[in-house]
This record gives C-alpha cells, sequence and structure tokens, in this order.
C-alpha cells in the first residue's frame, strides 16, 4: 500500500504506471487472442471450402492448387494467424486447470515449443510446394 | 451456459485438426507416394466422417468466437440476448456446415 497521501488505491504509483498487473504482461496475451481471431475469421471461411474442394486432388492438382501465389499466402496466414492462436489458448486452458506450478510452467513451455515446430513445419511445406520442390 | 465449455473443447479439438493438416501440407511437399496415402487416409470414410467433425468445430468455434468478441466489446450481456446470440451460434454452425459441403464439393477438383 501506497504511502503517499491522496493515494486510495492499492496498486503502488510504480505499479500503476508500468501498467502490467499481477500477471507482468499487461493486456498482451489477451490482445493477440482477439487480434489473431479476427485475422482467422475471413481465413478460416475461405480455408474451409478448399479443404472439401481438395478431398479427392492427386497430387499434382494439389500441387499446382498450393502453387496459385493467393493460396500460398492465405495458406501460409492461416498457419501462423492459426498457431499462434492455438498457443494462446491452449496456454490459458493450461492455467486454468493444472494447479501444480512447475507442471503448468513445463507443459506451457511444451506446447510452445510444440506449435513452433509445427507451424514451421506447416510453412515450410507450402513454401517448398509453392517454389517448385 | 454449456456453450463455453464446448468453446474450449472445440478449440482444444482444433488443436489435435491441426496435426492432420501438417500432415497433410508435409506429405505434399515430400511427394506424390506420401501425398497418395495421405489422400487416402483422408479420402476413406473414417477420413471424411473426421474432416466433417474438424469443418463443424471450426465453424461453432468461429461463431461463438465472434459471441466472445460482441461480449467483449461490452455488448450482449442480457440474459435473453445471450440465449437467442447462442441459438444463433448453433444456427449459424448448421448452415456454414451443410453450405460449405455444399460449395467445397461442387468445386471439388476430382
Amino acid at each position: 500500500m501506497s504511502q503517499s497521501t491522496g493515494n486510495r488505491q492499492l496498486r503502488s504509483p510504480l505499479g500503476r504506471v508500468r501498467g502490467l498487473g499481477a500477471a507482468k504482461e499487461g493486456v498482451g496475451h489477451w490482445w493477440a487472442q482477439r487480434v489473431t481471431a479476427v485475422a482467422l475469421v475471413p481465413l478460416i471461411l475461405w480455408f474451409v471450402v478448399s479443404l472439401i474442394a481438395l478431398i479427392g486432388a492427386d497430387h499434382a492438382s494439389f500441387t499446382a492448387w498450393v502453387r496459385q501465389p493467393l493460396n500460398a499466402i492465405l495458406m501460409t496466414l492461416l498457419l501462423v494467424a492459426g498457431f499462434h492462436h492455438l498457443q494462446l489458448g491452449l496456454q490459458v486452458v493450461i492455467e486454468d486447470y493444472v494447479h501444480h506450478e512447475a507442471a503448468r510452467i513445463a507443459s506451457i513451455v511444451a506446447v510452445k515449443f510444440s506449435v513452433v515446430l509445427l507451424g514451421l513445419g506447416g510453412i515450410f511445406s507450402v513454401l517448398k510446394i509453392a517454389f517448385g520442390g | 451456459m454449456a456453450l463455453s465449455i464446448l468453446h474450449r473443447m472445440a478449440g482444444v479439438a482444433l488443436g489435435f485438426g491441426s496435426l492432420l493438416l501438417v500432415y497433410w501440407l508435409a506429405s505434399a511437399a515430400q511427394g506424390p507416394a506420401a501425398f497418395a496415402q495421405a489422400q487416402g487416409f483422408v479420402g476413406s470414410w473414417f477420413g471424411v466422417l473426421l474432416l466433417f467433425g474438424f469443418s463443424v468445430a471450426l465453424f461453432y468455434h468461429l461463431f461463438n468466437g465472434i459471441r466472445h468478441l460482441f461480449w467483449d466489446a461490452g455488448y450482449g450481456f442480457e440474459l435473453k440476448t445471450a440465449y437467442s446470440s447462442a441459438l444463433a451460434v448453433l444456427a449459424a454452425t448448421a448452415v456454414s456446415t451443410v453450405l460449405a459441403w455444399i460449395v467445397g464439393l461442387s468445386m471439388g477438383v476430382r
């Protein structure tokens, strides 16, 4: 509690200036989850229809589809926004249900590493096809 | 409400679905043989069922996510509005899933 006169808040002046709160990161996580959500709305609509259209495709027609610049760009964007959103969401789920601190931190880090690895694997595959690999 | 925990469950399920997406892309990058194997699985009745579930989870999470965004902005908290937006989410999920499969299959490359 602050000693300064006229300060009726529990937060110290330094805490208020930093504006980061108890989680020490402010609204960064919350905001990133919303921004990726908004980005994913049009991307998902495009993705679901494309996915269904590609169900029976052979290798030649699938790679031809990926090679079209618009598809390669949208698929890369989907992977970036989607896996970022997935990491943020899984972190909240873990924080809510895993109460043992070491287990919580370990699973959050494990999820982060796996999601980055998966996302990168997907992006690398798209680019490899797009650039004629 | 039940829709809230469903939102999380759909999100986690989509996380598992993303494994399949990366496997699919990686197999295409690897070559025709690997891709034929992946497409054989995706085209099987179990693969199509999985894909159908994936599309339902995606649309549900998308529309309920939009509902959450409105709540974040401070709208729709009245009980009556919350109930009707829940119904709207379920209706939009059903309609979009059917529409996406009609449009997707009619655009199909087969």
